[in-house]
């Protein structure tokens, strides 16, 4: 039942579907209820990456070489991870310049040059039409064999078959028709492609679902499983060969090629592009296709090995090309269904490809390579034509029309030479050339478009010389001896072996060189001279992302009178006239007349022409109208200057902002204790002001009594005069020792430190004081005391510490019974004095006041109504000097027990003598 | 997200990940005669660390930030 015509009927009806998704999907988005906005969606479209190559040449290479169809699917498994560094950008700079197409891109990049975008799409064009090629030849193979079922007989070589008879001018044929009517039915200011995405992504699930059937009734329908098959494999010599890989360093060489080399296909191949970039809905969406994408690609491999074994142990060897496998072998059990249903896949893997692969290349040679030069022929008066939206339609079908012709060209030309994926790898090849000028147009500013045109034309021109030309010689178009003698017979310029170069296969051989020559030539020429003012201002849109929205690189203005009808003539009144008022409501105005004639509106006129016709052809195009004030290098590099200032500027700012913050804080921690020394000193002066006074009091009170009382007896004048001398005394103490507390505060003390015995020190302080005690009747008891203590110290400081403790207990015990004990011990790392006495104790709440200025313990009493003898400072300055030594001054005691006043200093010298040379400081 | 520089960062982690698993010396470990899981040791090594760093890939991109 599997007649001619039944699959004919059924491939329309496949595409009639299609066609029908398609048409629905462009009304929903018509009405913005838009079918394709979904990240699922968006996953399976990318699934266009897969062709016939993988639904029929896979199980070939397969067949061929084990294991080696695989790196083709690991490399856009890579590209994805890469996903945040590379599509991503490409994505949002595709979307804020209104990027159409690869070459668009990349003209766009250096400077929005027309020769450029020409230059990429001549080498897309060239590069993609063996690619296209090989759909043919797999689409009219297998028509051809499904049709003549139940044999299974070969397609005859493509070369012997009459024109009119070779399906694959039909399918050519229909194909264009199909594309046509697909892809241009109008113009859209975006170019993108609702409708058609739709349909791709339908037929990424049927091509998917096609292959996983065969290749479960491969697996469990004519064997038990995957191990079963492996292991029959495994039993024949000739087949099991396929389960390990050559294991030679150029092997694995070769492997690593290919895993790049489709890398960078998945994201440079026009159609790749389209569908990543162009046709991206949300940028969001890549985050789904980072893993379903690869997911697709794992999927559609899974069965691609077993088939190819299946195939190699059920057909004997050279009867049935291993290309055809997926279709013959259920052929060859008679599963009608299934065979039509892969011969189903395989057109949904040849039309996506086709489609969009034309479809993006029409637009390329329409916008980058036709305009550019139609405009240029003043003769044909298009640049004053009212309307050429009609125009750009009818150049795009044409080029759909041509770019198959092509393929048509090619196949019949180089076809029977390869095998599919050999043809497939030409083609990777030609857009590996691509991957310098986008990837280093991301990351690298000082590309120019001099070094892009030179990189560029170098790897393409290397890549035809090596790959493209021998496929031709191989087909018996060029004469056999260009590949095995060279060109002229010059045995260095072998286009296989370039300069002696062997060991590679092919593919890797023209990469070598290809890659090398075009990234020199890029960098290289590249580095010649400054971007200029405009490849500066592109390079920071692509490469920094700097958003120049405000800046423009109209310098002049032009009105709305001069702009709409030029947008008008690209994209028809009324979607131009739509587009303007939507400009004009985006800027709160009410009509397009009222939209003033400035940069921007000349910006957005621009980028509406670019969606239409191609950045660098929309540029001229503005230009033509637009007074353009010639954007000088300097007034480019002031715009990205004051961007890239205003980025330091802040950063700065955000610097110093946290910076001044954490100033504050210190301030008000500073003004703090300021504020708490102010208050101290306030109260210091207070309280030195009534020391001073009391004594003063005391001495005017009395020499005014005997100044005025001349009469006075000699006995009182003794008692007065005797009672001056000691306030005088009192008060010129008192002045020294506040003297003394200064200088130890304002850290001017002067010390001298010295190794010193410290028994010494307080049996001399004792025996000043031996007197005083004396009078009083007071016991001192030095027993204590052992003799070897050593500490470095002041020893007249030290001393000053000693008889104030002495004296200090002396004043507080009771006349008579008093008893003052002094001892000193010595730990490892300190030396410890106590003062005991047996006088009337203090509280526990005054243990640390009476070492306060002025302030001083006495028994119960209130401490500054009821004074002994004494300044009141005698104890803070002991204790200051003694933390100046690194030691500790403090008193234990309880009321009526006594006190006794205890002291530390280190043993140990090394500190001391650090402080010595500072000078001191407290 | 992707637009976060640490899931960015952490994806490239996975593509120098994924060149490793895909290359040699790997390769050459797992490239020889016998089986495991049934399977070439070559085919099962590939087919199972692709689908591992799928896995991962998902994993990465679809976690929730906390």
């Amino acid at each position: 039942m599997l007649q001619g015509w039944v699959v004919v009927l059924a491939s329309f009806l496949y595409l009639g579907v299609l066609f029908g998704i398609a048409w629905y999907a462009d009304r929903r988005a018509d009405q913005g209820r838009s079918l394709i906005a979904n990240p699922v969606v968006y996953a399976l479209s990318l699934g266009v990456y897969c062709t016939t190559w993988t639904f029929y040449g896979s199980v070939g290479r397969a067949a061929a070489n084990g294991i080696g169809f695989l790196p083709i699917y690991l490399g856009p498994t890579l590209l994805f991870a890469l996903a945040g560094f590379i599509l991503y950008r490409m994505i949002r700079v595709a979307k804020a310049n209104r990027i159409t197409s690869i070459a668009d891109f990349v003209a766009s990049r250096y400077g929005k040059s027309q020769l450029l975008g020409g230059l990429v799409t001549v080498i897309a064009v060239v590069g993609v039409i063996p690619y296209i090629a090989l759909q043919l030849k797999a689409v009219s193979n297998s028509f051809t064999i499904l049709s003549n079922y139940p044999e299974i007989v070969m397609p005859a070589a493509a070369g012997a078959v009459p024109l009119f008879q070779d399906s694959a001018l039909y399918v050519a044929m229909i194909l264009a028709a199909f594309t046509i009517l697909f892809g241009t039915r109008h113009l859209d200011a975006t170019e993108r492609h609702e409708g058609m995405v739709a349909a791709i992504a339908v037929e990424s699930i049927v091509k998917l679902v096609a292959f996983l059937a065969v290749g479960a009734f491969v697996v469990w329908g004519l064997h038990g499983g995957v191990a079963d098959i492996f292991a029959r494999a495994a039993e024949v010599p000739e087949v099991a060969r396929r389960l390990t890989r050559a294991d030679t360093s150029a092997s694995y060489g070769s492997w690593g090629t290919l895993v790049f080399l489709s890398l960078f296909a998945a994201l440079l191949l026009p159609r790749q592009f389209q569908i990543a970039v162009v046709e991206n809905v949300d940028v969001k969406h890549l985050n789904r296709a980072v893993w379903m994408f690869p997911l697709y690609l794992f999927l559609i491999n899974l069965f691609v090995l077993p088939v190819a074994l299946a195939g190699l142990l059920h057909f004997p060897a050279g009867t049935v090309d291993a290309d055809t496998f997926v279709l013959t072998l259920p052929m060859a059990h008679q599963q009608e269904g299934l065979a039509l249903f892969v011969f189903i896949g395989g057109l949904s893997a040849a039309t996506g490809m086709v489609i969009v692969e034309t479809i993006a290349l029409s637009t390329m040679v329409c916008n980058d390579l036709v305009m550019p030069l139609l405009l240029r022929l003043r003769w044909l008066g298009l640049a004053e034509k009212a309307d050429l939206s009609g125009l750009l339609l009818e150049i795009r079908r044409w080029a759909i029309a041509i770019i198959l012709g092509l393929g048509y060209l090619y196949f019949r030309v180089a076809g029977e030479a390869y095998a599919l994926v050999s043809i497939g790898l030409i083609s990777f090849a030609a857009v590996a050339q691509f991957a310098p000028v986008v990837i280093g147009g991301l990351f690298w500013k000082g590309g120019t478009r001099d070094g892009a045109l030179a990189g560029l034309a170098a790897g393409f021109v290397l890549w035809a010389y090596t790959l493209l030309l021998p496929s031709f010689a191989k087909s018996g178009w060029l004469p056999e001896g260009f590949i095995a003698h060279g060109l002229f017979g010059i045995e260095l310029l072998r286009p296989q072996h370039l300069f002696g170069l062997s060991g590679l296969d092919e593919i890797t051989h023209c990469l070598v060189w290809s890659l090398l020559a075009n990234l020199g030539a890029y960098i290289g020429v590249s580095l010649l001279r400054v971007p200029n003012a405009r490849e500066a201002r592109q390079a920071s849109l692509f490469v920094g992302g700097t958003d120049l929205a405000g800046h423009t690189a109209w310098g002049g203005s032009a009105g709305v009178a001069d702009l709409l009808p030029l947008a008008a003539r690209f994209l028809g009144r009324e979607r131009a006239e739509e587009a303007f008022l939507r400009h004009a409501r985006s800027r709160g105005l009410k009509s397009v007349d009222e939209l003033p004639g400035d940069a921007r509106l000349a910006n957005f006129a621009e980028n509406l022409l670019a969606g239409a016709i191609g950045s660098a052809s929309a540029r001229a195009m503005v230009a033509s109208v637009v007074s353009e004030e010639p954007l000088g290098l300097d007034e480019v590099m002031n715009i990205l200057d004051e961007a890239s200032q205003v980025r330091a500027y802040s950063r700065e700012l955000e610097q110093k902002s946290q910076e001044l913050t954490r100033a504050t804080a210190d301030l008000r921690q500073a003004n703090e204790r300021l504020r708490e020394l102010d208050r101290m000193k306030d109260d210091f002066i207070s309280t030195v002001t009534h020391e001073l006074r009391t004594p003063l009091t005391s001495i005017r009170a009395f020499s005014e009594m005997l100044h005025e009382d001349p009469k006075t007896d000699l006995e009182q004048r003794t008692k007065f005069l005797g009672i001056i001398v000691s306030e005088t005394v009192r008060l010129s103490r008192l002045i020294n020792q506040i003297l003394d507390m200064a200088k130890l505060e304002s850290g001017r003390a002067e010390w001298t430190v010295s190794a010193i015995d410290v028994d010494e020190v307080i049996r001399e302080a004792a025996d000043s004081l031996t007197a005083l005690y004396a009078e009083k009747r007071v016991a001192l008891d030095l027993d204590g005391l052992h003799p070897g203590l050593t500490v470095m110290a002041d020893r007249d400081r030290l001393m000053q510490v000693m008889v104030n403790l002495l004296s200090n207990a002396l004043k507080f015990v009771p006349t008579d019974t008093g008893r003052v004990k002094v001892g000193a011990e010595g730990t490892a790392s300190e030396v410890r004095v106590s003062v005991t006495d047996n006088g009337p104790g203090i509280h526990a709440a005054d243990h640390e006041v009476i070492f306060d200025k002025f302030r001083q313990g006495s028994g119960g009493t209130d401490v500054l109504t009821d004074k002994p003898q004494g300044t009141g400072l005698g104890l803070p300055i002991s204790r200051q000097i003694i933390e100046y030594f690194n030691g500790r001054l403090w008193v234990e005691s309880a009321p009526g027990a006594g006190a006794c006043f205890l002291f530390t200093l280190p043993r140990q010298a090394s500190d001391n003598d650090a402080k010595q040379t500072q000078g001191g400081s407290q | 997200m992707i637009r976060t520089r640490l899931v960015a960062q952490r994806l490239a982690f996975l593509f120098l990940l994924g060149c490793f698993f895909f290359n040699y010396p790997l390769l050459s470990i797992f490239n020889q005669g016998g089986s495991l899981f049934g399977m070439p040791p070559l085919y099962a090594w590939l087919m199972g660390s692709w689908l591992f760093l799928i896995a991962l890939l998902a994993l990465v991109i679809e976690r929730k930030h906390g």
